[in-house]
């Protein structure tokens, strides 16, 4: 079933005459800038997910917050949706723009209003990059802990949109543990500032609720983070397995011996195979799963803490065990993790990467499980994993010209993720749903589950302008999807028409 | 793990909720009602949620418990101790009956806070009674999940006023392998000045506390970096059960019969200059004011260094939570319109619009 925004069961949207807004715009807001023809459309047309491309009605790109609120309001009283775009890095198609929308691109905000070393906060615009907030924070000794892969590229309203991951989660936390404050624009455009510069705020978490939104509820115009002293010193140890089980019962065994490491990743053979090729980190090759664990901290309990991580991974069977000498080998160790998406896209013109989450005690079943659809769909599936905190991302491997493979890779994604679901999990552990995910949704949450998020979002945007289509289905969306699967005889949402 | 009042009465409260809002009669959710001096006076029908108890889940190499809404939080505790991890946002229970549930509501943190996280920050997913009149499940038992919107969150510190929480999965922690407390002489202006310093560095302080003459600190961590913390700072050994009697306010500062306040403030706010007597928590970040002073005086203090309010003296006034901007108060409205469209769920108990 396409992802592409299908007005008949998505949901319809307001018709738009192009001119006219581009003329109100202009007449309104002369300094903004307005990009209106093809060929400068084009690069908008997609975000990190390439694969689904909708070339925008209009592009604007404001430097002023009074723009933003400009641009909303106008959009508002014309009822013209909105789709709010930051770095465009995300992977699950958040910022994919609608042919009757107006793409709001936030990354001309890039600067950084203030770094505050004795409140340890730093209060940036949305358009800031991830890693710029901890370049800037560095000469205090402070960073900003969340580290998505695309840290470079992405921006921090992105994250908070998203509520981004990374590879340190499960010791220091999502974006939602590391923001403090956010301001934002409503629909119509009024100005809320959520959360405090204080650790909590009156009233309801709306800062929780907004994190991770996907742009459906507001338009972040400024954020301030929580920065953390960097870690004394970090370690790494690298452990080579003969089988996926082992490795995975391992990880259990070092938590249960009370440590949390700042980083705990696992990588399968065929994603192993692939990241020695391109990143030659001195991986060995023939295990069928390695385990990268960091510790960090204070010097003396980082080098106790590798030695009861050594003792636990050689009671759990580990065929090789190395820990990075110095720093330029800790560097290579992770280049190889960090570079996994990338080498194995050396391996297949296209590969899709998925996002699911588990009980951690479920892996090997799933990776089981994930091997046998690999056969049965005839793709091959690389594992890499933030085993720490139980987020796969398994990459299917598909060549895009070959007919029909992107729709078969996309079949086995769905069920991947849908088995996820069924161990308990998500479907979507930091890459958010944006369109990509859409349909999994249904899979995920029932039709009265969905129908509270649908009220959710009618209590701040009910007109529903903003990034209409992401994030939640619509209940005739789950319908003819849930057509496609049904369970044990049952129709899934029996109130509904059929077409 | 199992105890023998273990019991799930989710139909039974799903009968109450529908109940109630067929007959659109208000309910006041309580546990042991160990907090309802927190908040406005809610008229309502009492539902009591300690009928639906017990651990459901709990593996330990997992990090995540889930309890239903009515167990004690004491056992909670025990059970997570028996396994030697933690609730590491230390949840105070201001009362032996405590329940989980009433832990998530009111979303109050111990002495660990700042450098641990808060209850929202721990809860991963809950089971929600709604305004509709459905049980219904957000979130879940994995430490990362950003399908659809965090309502899970939302729930923590909202008072029931969107909701009836009847089940919660929490992320825990082991415990520190070491914990030593500490106390040293300084005044206010120098500990503050500490507190900024020493939060720029990788030190072990897991709780911070200056009672006007004295800064008590807790370390935590590995045998190394709190021997070599202990060894910096010097002080004087201190009971750890003093931080039990901070957290559950049992120390002579609370004893005073003057109103108490929380001011939740940024860490680094200076020393403020309010009538009465303070004492600092959180690094800076959480002051207790015990104070006569004027409502509206002491909010007025607070809100100038970016911080907010709440009376936790019952009754003394009709805002205990540092009233909204209005635009905010406006969204706040239109949230428990469509959570609770009825208005059956603690009509009243964090501001009288909800």
């Amino acid at each position: 079933m396409n992802i592409l925004y299908d007005e008949r069961v998505d949901g319809a949207l307001p018709d738009v005459d192009k001119l006219a807004l581009l003329h109100a715009l202009q007449s309104r807001l002369p300094d903004l800038e307005i990009l209106h023809q093809q060929e400068e459309l084009r690069p908008y047309e997609c975000d990190g997910l390439s694969a689904y491309r909708t070339t925008p009605m209009l592009v604007v790109l404001p430097r002023h917050v009074d723009e933003v609120q400009g641009v909303l309001r106008l959009c508002h009283e014309l009822h013209v949706p909105v789709v709010a775009r930051g770095a465009g890095t995300g992977l699950s198609g958040g910022a994919l723009p609608l042919e009757k929308g107006v793409l709001l691109v936030m990354a001309r905000f890039n600067n950084i209003l203030s770094i505050d070393p004795a409140a340890r906060t730093a209060r940036v615009q949305p358009g800031v990059r991830n890693l710029a907030i901890s370049q800037a924070a560095a000469p205090f000794g402070l960073y900003y802990a969340p580290d998505p892969s695309s840290q470079i590229a992405c921006s921090i309203g992105g994250n908070v949109a998203e509520n981004a991951g990374g590879v340190h989660c499960l010791k220091y936390g999502l974006t939602v543990h590391n923001v403090l404050k956010v301001d934002i624009l409503t629909v119509d455009g009024e100005h809320l500032s959520l959360g405090s510069n204080a650790l909590d705020a009156p009233g309801f978490d709306l800062l929780a609720l907004f994190t991770g939104s996907e742009g459906l509820l507001g338009v972040i115009t400024e954020v301030t983070v929580k920065l953390l002293p960097k870690p004394q010193t970090a370690k790494v140890l690298l452990a080579a397995f003969d089988s996926v089980e082992k490795a995975g019962r391992a990880v259990g065994d070092i938590i249960a011996a009370g440590i949390i490491p700042g980083g705990l990743e696992m990588m399968d053979n065929l994603a192993i195979r692939a990241a020695e090729d391109f990143i030659h980190a001195g991986y060995p090759v023939d295990a069928q799963a390695i385990l990268l664990c960091e510790l960090d901290g204070v010097e003396a309990d980082v080098v106790d803490d590798c030695d009861r991580v050594r003792q636990v991974l050689q009671q759990a069977g580990a065929i090789e065990l190395r820990q990075a000498k110095d720093e330029a080998e800790r560097v290579l160790f992770w280049a190889g993790r960090k570079n996994a998406f990338p080498a194995v896209g050396r391996l297949s013109p296209d590969y899709y990467c998925m996002d699911g989450t588990i009980p951690r005690r479920q892996l090997p079943g799933v990776l089981h499980a994930i091997a046998e659809l690999s056969n049965e769909y005839g793709l091959r599936v690389a594992n890499v994993f933030h085993a720490g905190d139980g987020n796969m991302h398994p990459l299917i491997l598909f060549d895009a010209n070959q007919p029909g493979e992107l729709d078969r890779a996309e079949a086995l994604g769905g069920k991947i993720l849908e088995l996820c679901v069924k161990v308990g999990g998500s479907i979507t552990g930091e890459h958010g749903v944006g369109r990509e995910k859409i349909n999994q949704m249904c899979a995920q949450f029932n039709s009265d589950e969905l129908t509270l998020f649908h009220a959710i979002k009618a209590a701040f945007d009910p007109s529903g302008l903003l990034n209409p289509g992401k994030n939640i289905p619509t209940l005739h969306r789950c319908a003819e999807f849930g057509a496609m699967h049904i369970h044990g005889g049952q129709l899934p949402f029996p109130e509904l028409e059929r077409f | 793990m199992r105890s023998p009042e273990d019991f799930d009465d989710s139909q039974s409260l799903l009968e109450q909720v529908n109940q109630a809002l067929e007959n659109a009669t208000p309910l006041r959710i309580q546990g042991s009602n160990s907090k309802a001096f927190l908040g406005r006076t809610t008229a309502g029908e009492i539902l009591d949620t300690r009928s639906h108890r017990g651990i459901v889940s709990y593996d330990p190499t997992e990090l995540v418990v889930t309890a239903r809404c009515g167990t004690l939080l004491s056992q909670l505790t025990q059970v997570l101790d028996a396994a030697q991890q933690m609730l590491p946002c230390e949840p105070p229970s201001f009362g032996d009956g405590a329940t989980v549930g009433g832990m998530i509501a009111c979303g109050l943190s111990g002495p660990r806070r700042p450098w641990a996280g808060s209850v929202r920050d721990f809860v991963l997913g809950t089971r929600v009674i709604t305004g509709q009149g459905k049980l219904l499940r957000f979130g879940g038992e994995v430490m990362k999940n950003v399908a659809g919107y965090d309502l899970s969150r939302l729930m923590a510190g909202s008072y029931g006023c969107l909701g009836l929480i009847t089940e919660v999965s929490l992320k825990v922690l082991p415990k520190p392998r070491q914990a030593l407390s500490i106390s040293l002489e300084m005044d206010t202006e120098r500990a503050l000045q500490h507190l900024a310093e020493w939060g720029q560095q990788p030190l072990p302080i897991s709780a911070a506390c200056h009672d006007g003459t004295r800064l008590h600190l807790r370390l935590e961590g590995g045998e190394g970096s709190v021997a070599a913390a202990h060894e910096r700072l010097g002080g004087e050994r201190l009971d750890a059960s003093w931080w039990d009697d901070l957290n559950e306010q049992r120390l002579s500062f609370f004893d005073e019969d003057q109103p108490l306040w929380r001011l939740s403030l940024p860490h680094n706010t200076p020393s403020l200059s309010l009538p009465g007597r303070q004492l600092i928590d959180w690094g800076g970040a959480q002051r207790w004011l015990k104070s006569d002073a004027d409502t509206a005086f002491i909010r007025k203090v607070v809100d100038e260094v970016g911080g907010h309010a709440t009376c936790f003296s019952h009754g003394l006034t009709d805002t205990p939570f540092q009233p909204l901007p209005a635009a905010l108060m406006r969204y706040h409205c239109n949230l428990k319109q469509q959570l609770d469209p009825r208005g059956i769920f603690n009509p009243g108990r964090l501001y009288a619009e909800l």
